[in-house]
């Protein structure tokens, strides 16, 4: 990699002309006052703020809930590059769900030596209590997070799977109303495809999974452990934008083999529960005793198929940063076809000749945690100091197998808003996916986070990263 | 409607009441501090005692002294019931049950907390006391105005209403109870009218005062304003007139749910105690007998209504 890499600019090309999905947007933006705009920004963080879309900084009193800068510039996709882009996630949230099934069945992934034995039987995110369970409609995955990036025209990447719980999907939505309300022109000029069904096909998807014997008005409630969870808010928006109850662990009991909730009229039967909490504290009986988040023996009537849980307990095998460099063979294998969207080159330092690459070419790579999340444990290799890169390099020889690398890709940009007017940062993209035991939906776009900091390759909102809506165009 | 949401939101319109009325209270103690010509600060006790906070307060500042008494009212947030504790209170319970509410609800009590926590973050000089209440006033209105114009009438709004007026009901109550020796007619005072200030204290702490001249033509008599408070059910803040807002809101959700609880009984007692009762007996049989007596009630119903309704087990 060169000292001085060209990043690709979505908006702007070499000469300082608008590509093509930009060129309205340009036109607009052109015939704006700096002022106003910078008044607008400042507008949209008082309505963030008056709204309560804020997230809770763990161990920090409720004067520390933070607010994610937004950035008033959109991100702007072409139909075109959009619809290349669905084909390739469907290819590979459909890959997802099929590697997990057999994984807890079969494994006939395994058998055909596609992928070693050992990644799955020592991780700790393969759940034995999974093995043999058929999830009601055959979904593991009833939510995905793909996380892309870009480097190139026609270049995107994936950098990870979140086939956990993926959050952020209420900033997609709000950040779409922000826009709205602040610049309603712009989408009287500007044909967008809408994110507003997004809670409508949650919902819709989430009953289409419900267990065989489920009553006909299916009951869907959102699963959160608590008003001081970092994302409380989303989970408390997303219940009341499906109209569904937002419980907790200790609203919820089991009677005669149904997970019910205590409602002002005795205890209701729920029939899928999208849970928000991690496998580990799902269920104090069957996972972590110390659990006081989850619902002690709600995996035996998950096994005995009284509800669905969405996700299913256990997907997080398939999101394992260890076996993502193994996604191209997993798409391979379950959809007989190439893989549509690449994986970014990967470096398993638990790989001798790998490690020695990954050790000799430190200062050029980005290392990160097998199961670390959020841009914690992670090294930038070209932005670390000498004794950031031999701490890590002292970490990675210590325990390789707890390690990946990949090169440092060269992130793509948009311009921000700032104080001196349009300057390029660095983006990623997470569209985001349902998937139905009939069909799967993709919601057009999804959540563009930004590194604010000038020269940053980090998105992450923990990191000082900011949000911005993102468009796709109707062609 | 969980159970957990039904609480909460009981909570969140206790909780937004118990604001209204402390910075009522406060506003009582200042106007009266203004009006007065002697120099001790005794209103403030008063204002401390109606709150029920006095212990606290006398706890942690050892003697009575107006400018410790207004911020142990307006912002310690050691205090329960002042202005800012019960602010925190309420957007906290309004985060619990953000799906049972609109987000214009929302988005006031959300709203009405940044402003007072602004406007509270440092002590509050006499000079800015007036301005600081009446921005309380306005926040409350706001929230009122979002809840009466965007929330369904069904059982969420049931429990918000049952929240407003049990609290009211306890907050009136208590406000006469401390009072009770005011309007209690000693041998010296039969016959003549009230001292000026104490039952200003009265009807201002219950926004009372126009209300009051307006419908006695002026004419001020212990007896008159012990029934205007109790059983007056024109006054939106008489026992008579809580009381029965909560039987309403109680009879509402038995329709909904068809199922009658044991509050269902307690409130028809209440009410009908308050509806067939008289003032002269009541001061026969002892004014501070019947408060005491009628907190006792509402203290037992809202167990009784959190019991029923599964608030919390």
């Amino acid at each position: 990699m060169s000292d001085t890499p060209i990043f690709f600019d979505e908006m702007y090309q070499g000469g300082g002309a608008p590509r093509a999905p930009y060129a309205g947007y340009d036109g607009w933006f052109r015939g704006e006052d700096l002022r106003d705009l910078r008044k607008k920004s400042a507008d949209a963080e008082r309505f963030f703020r008056r709204t309560g879309i804020t997230f809770n900084v763990y161990g920090q009193a409720e004067a520390d809930e933070r607010l994610i800068p937004f950035d008033l510039v959109p991100r702007i996709i072409s139909g075109r590059e959009w619809a290349r882009l669905t084909r390739g996630i469907e290819q590979r949230v459909r890959a997802i769900n099929a590697f997990l099934h057999d994984i807890y069945h079969r494994q006939e992934i395994l058998r055909a030596g596609r992928v070693p034995v050992d990644l799955i039987a020592k991780n700790a995110a393969f759940l034995p209590q999974m093995i043999g369970m058929a999830p009601p409609g055959g979904v593991y995955t009833h939510i995905v997070g793909v996380d892309l990036v870009r480097t190139g025209e026609d270049e995107f990447f994936v950098l990870e799977d979140n086939a956990r719980t993926p959050s952020g999907v209420s900033y997609m939505l709000e950040n779409r109303e922000t826009m709205l309300q602040m610049f309603p022109e712009l989408f009287t000029r500007i044909k967008v495809q809408p994110v507003q069904d997004y809670p409508v096909n949650l919902h819709r998807s989430l009953a289409a999974s419900a267990p065989r014997d489920c009553s006909p008005d299916c009951t869907v409630a959102v699963l959160t452990p608590g008003i001081h969870n970092s994302a409380y808010f989303e989970h408390a928006f997303l219940a009341d934008q499906m109209g569904v109850e937002l419980v907790e662990g200790h609203d919820i009991r089991i009677t005669g083999g149904k997970v019910q909730m205590r409602t002002t009229q005795g205890y209701k039967p729920i029939d899928v529960l999208y849970r928000r909490v991690d496998d580990d504290f799902l269920d104090p009986l069957n996972f972590r005793p110390d659990s006081l988040l989850g619902v002690p023996g709600v995996m035996d009537v998950y096994r005995a198929g009284g509800i669905t849980i969405a996700n299913a307990p256990g997907t997080g095998i398939a999101d394992d940063k260890a076996i993502y460099s193994y996604m191209p063979d997993i798409v391979e294998f379950y959809t007989g076809e190439k893989a549509i969207l690449q994986n970014v080159p990967t470096w398993r330092c638990s790989e001798a000749d790998a490690l020695a690459y990954v050790l000799d070419h430190l200062s050029e790579l980005v290392v990160k945690e097998v199961h670390g999340s959020g841009g914690y444990g992670m090294l930038v290799g070209p932005a670390a100091s000498k004794k950031e890169l031999a701490a890590f390099r002292a970490k990675l020889t210590a325990k390789p197998a707890n390690y990946i690398a990949q090169p440092t890709l060269a992130l793509s940009t948009v311009p921000i808003l700032t104080q001196a007017g349009l300057a390029p940062r660095h983006v990623d993209l997470r569209p985001y996916v349902l998937v139905a035991p009939d069909k799967i939906t993709i919601t057009p776009g999804g959540l563009t986070r930004v590194a604010l900091k000038k020269g940053s390759l980090v998105v992450n909102s923990s990191q000082g990263g900011g949000t911005k809506d993102t468009w796709v165009l109707e062609e | 409607m969980l159970g957990k949401t039904a609480g909460g939101l009981f909570w969140m319109f206790r909780y937004l009441e118990r604001s209204e009325n402390t910075a009522r209270l406060i506003e009582t103690g200042f106007r009266i501090a203004l009006t007065r010509a002697d120099g001790d600060d005794d209103e403030w006790t008063s204002v401390l005692q109606t709150a029920s906070v006095a212990h606290l307060y006398f706890e942690k500042h050892g003697q009575i002294e107006a400018a410790k008494a207004i911020d142990f009212m307006l912002r310690d947030m050691a205090n329960p019931s002042s202005v800012l504790s019960a602010i925190s209170a309420a957007r906290q319970n309004a985060r619990l049950v953000r799906t049972a509410i609109t987000r214009e609800v929302w988005e006031a009590v959300n709203d009405t907390y940044m402003v007072l926590k602004q406007a509270l973050a440092r002590p509050v000089s006499a000079r800015d006391l007036p301005e600081v209440l009446a921005l309380i006033r306005q926040q409350s209105a706001l929230v009122r105005g979002a809840m009466h114009g965007t929330m369904l009438r069904n059982d969420i709004f049931d429990f918000c209403r049952l929240g407003t007026f049990l609290e009211r009901a306890d907050n009136t109550a208590r406000i006469l109870d401390v009072k009770y020796y005011v309007l209690l007619p000693s041998i010296s005072q039969i016959g003549s009218s009230l001292d000026n200030v104490q039952w200003e204290t009265i009807l201002r702490s219950v926004a009372g005062m126009r209300a009051y001249r307006w419908i006695t033509q002026g004419e001020t008599s212990p007896i008159g304003i012990a029934d205007f408070l109790i059983f007056d059910t024109r006054m939106p803040r008489s026992l008579a007139f809580s009381v029965g807002k909560i039987a309403t809101n109680l009879a509402y959700l038995e329709q909904a749910y068809g199922t009658r609880h044991p509050c269902h009984a307690a409130i028809d007692g209440l009410a009908g105690r308050l509806r067939h009762g008289k003032i002269e007996r009541v001061f026969e049989d002892g004014l501070h007998e019947f408060i005491t007596d009628f907190l006792a009630d509402v203290a037992k119903l809202g167990q009784q209504v959190e019991a029923d309704y599964r608030f919390l087990g």
